[in-house]
């Protein structure tokens, strides 16, 4: 049975702050929720739509270079937008894909954003890293058992 | 990572330098800059790498073994070819001259896998939007989503093909990304009979899209010839691996070179010792290496790898309906889909077409559910491998000392061995689309559309969320911005 809850974790476990999104997956992992699928990959991509189906909840998450310290949490809809990440996807593009894919409306979604600050190949979690994922994990498992 | 180059040296009086940062749908950071002579024409197209680095370093100090898992953190696109290069080098490390015939066959269902959605995703999310609509369209409709608003079934196959491709990785390595499949010697797991027959009972579908892309591309050569034949092309050497009979073969055999006007220089080149015939150039400007023939010297030896290179340089393809898509390429209009830059792209879905029908040959085969799954011989210090990833000849070299530690690695990638072609495809299009001093859209577009038609990776995998904004400026010799434009 499909978990009604899909946890998009995105992040190169290799590139310094990258590897939040990874981080928090294993801790999800661990926690093992019940109703929760945790997707971790590298990048967001368009077969990544395919995995909304059937979902009550989805939350991606992952590493921002800018913005809200600790994190950021946003409400995320299906948008057309252009996706500069080269050959990732955004959020909103995934869900955009899901509905123009099947006709079907995309879940509700959310983004945690949690900041990091360097990306180095080879390097390891910043400090600031480690700090912002700590008080990330209060909300994120919130958003798992809304 | 979108500083300006501090490595930019020419400041000669009177030339004004254009900067474009951030190619959109390119794998990791690019920057283009074109240098303008007083009377506004391009003098010079260089594509800038700033983040191409460290991958050599990554590796050193590793025990062998952990390697082919860990180099898969190199590339959040081409994850498996690295995996697969790096497993082939290490065969010769621990003395697997040959594997078993279900290491092989597992490896290559692998590896046909990743080319299927590799190219898959390339067609339909990455260059699909800019041949449907167009060159001159708006950015925002010229991505996957415009392309599903407008052909949904097109997006549609386009995602569920990709999902195939990934299938076939998750069952032969084991996950779906940071498989573990493939290890020196051989593969840790064969497939399962089931899941075999789940995927085989999805194949003929595969195949059946795959060649209606092939169609799709010719069609669009067809309606835009005048375009399409001359857009950013030059004439190129090329480089490859082929089979021992001259087929096709993007997983194992010997490199082919060939000159520009199809001659021969190198053919059945045994690779475990490339560096008798290729070197890289480096130069100030950027981070990538140039490689070249070292027969012709850097300013001839450059060539071009990928698609192109293979669909072209081959004697044939080795599955009847790619073989038949092949020889209608090469003598569509006289040759010339064959000779242009865009025509990567056709050649791209000819292979996705191959690709397609190897793996239902390969799923039909109980090789690929055996038990004999490693080899083992002598142990030696050092071993090469070479793969032809989705964008073209994947090297990887390692030395390993005593205490099993890699002590020197060396990886030229594909999109190195494209460095040189890119810039002149970039030079190219410059110089028939700019217009004077001013930046327009219209010229980022064709841009961009060069540079993807050789689907380049330029780093790997940090993507994290507000780091890609799109920055064009016009320079002046002195530094100053004259003109600016910016998409985010």
């Amino acid at each position: 049975m499909t978990a009604p809850v899909v946890v998009f974790a995105i992040g190169n476990p290799s590139r310094g702050d990258d590897a939040i999104g990874p981080v928090l997956a294993e801790r999800l992992e661990a926690a093992a929720m019940p109703g929760m699928e945790v997707i971790v990959d590298f990048q967001l991509q368009i077969e990544h739509a395919l995995d909304l189906q059937a979902r009550r909840l989805a939350v991606f998450v992952d590493a921002a270079a800018s913005g809200a310290t600790p994190f950021a949490l946003q409400r995320v809809a299906p948008c057309r937008d252009r996706s500069h990440t080269s050959h990732a996807l955004s959020p909103a593009a995934v869900l955009e894909t899901y509905e123009r894919c099947t006709g079907q409306p995309a879940p509700p979604a959310w983004v945690l954003a949690v900041r990091g600050e360097q990306f180095e190949l080879g390097a390891a979690l910043s400090p600031v890293a480690c700090r912002n994922i700590e008080a990330a994990w209060p909300q994120l498992l919130a958003l798992g058992r809304a | 990572m979108t500083e300006a180059n501090p490595l930019e040296t020419d400041r000669t009086p009177g030339l004004k330098r254009v900067v474009i940062e951030t190619l959109t749908r390119v794998e990791g950071h690019g920057k283009v800059t074109l240098l303008l002579d007083a009377e506004g024409h391009v003098r010079q197209a260089r594509l800038h790498i700033v983040e191409f680095r460290g991958f050599e370093k990554f590796v050193q100090g590793r025990p062998y073994w952990e390697v082919p898992v860990m180099v898969q953190r190199l590339c959040g696109i081409c994850p498996v070819s690295h995996h697969l290069a790096a497993s082939k080098a290490l065969d010769r490390v621990v003395g697997a001259t040959e594997l078993t015939p279900t290491a092989e066959k597992v490896r290559r269902l692998m590896h046909y896998g990743q080319i299927l959605q590799s190219h898959a995703l390339h067609f339909f999310h990455l260059s699909s939007p800019d041949l449907l609509f167009g060159f001159d369209s708006d950015v925002a409709r010229r991505n996957i989503v415009g392309v599903a608003a407008a052909y949904p079934d097109l997006a549609r196959r386009g995602v569920l093909l990709r999902k195939y491709g990934q299938e076939i990785i998750r069952v032969t390595a084991g996950k779906r990304i940071h498989g573990t499949g493939s290890v020196p010697g051989g593969v840790n797991r064969s497939v399962p009979r089931a899941e075999r027959k789940a995927l085989r009972a999805e194949s003929g579908r595969m195949i059946d899209w795959s060649r209606e892309a092939v169609h799709l591309v010719q069609r669009l050569f067809e309606q835009n010839l005048e375009e399409y034949r001359d857009f950013g092309s030059f004439p190129s050497h090329s480089l490859h691996l082929v089979r021992d009979d001259g087929a096709m073969d993007l997983y194992h055999g010997g490199l082919r070179a060939r000159l520009a006007d199809g001659t021969k220089l190198l053919d059945h080149l045994d690779y475990s010792t490339y560096w008798d015939e290729i070197t890289e150039e480096v130069k100030p400007w950027s981070y990538m290496k140039f490689p070249y023939l070292r027969t012709l010297g850097p300013e001839q030896g450059w060539y071009r790898v990928g698609p192109l290179a293979r669909v072209t340089g081959c004697d044939f393809i080795p599955s009847p309906l790619a073989e038949q898509e092949r020889r209608a390429f090469l003598a569509f209009d006289d040759g010339s889909a064959a000779r242009a830059t865009l025509g990567f792209h056709w050649a791209r879905m000819i292979e996705m077409l191959h690709a397609a029908e190897v793996i239902e040959g390969l799923l039909d085969d109980d090789d690929v559910s055996g038990a004999d799954l490693m080899a083992h011989g002598e142990r030696r210090p050092r071993g090469v491998g070479v793969i032809e990833a989705p964008r073209g000849t994947l090297i990887h070299h390692y030395r390993v000392d005593e205490h099993d530690q890699v002590v020197r690695a060396n990886l030229v990638v594909s999109t190195t061995h494209n460095n040189e072609a890119m810039n002149r495809s970039i030079r190219a299009v410059a110089r028939r689309y700019l217009d004077g001093r001013t930046l327009t859209e219209g010229l980022l577009n064709h841009i961009e559309v060069a540079v993807r038609a050789f689907d380049p990776c330029l780093s790997c995998a940090t993507h994290a969320l507000g780091k890609m904004p799109l920055l064009v400026e016009l320079h002046d010799a002195d530094g100053a911005v004259l003109d600016s434009l910016r998409r985010s």
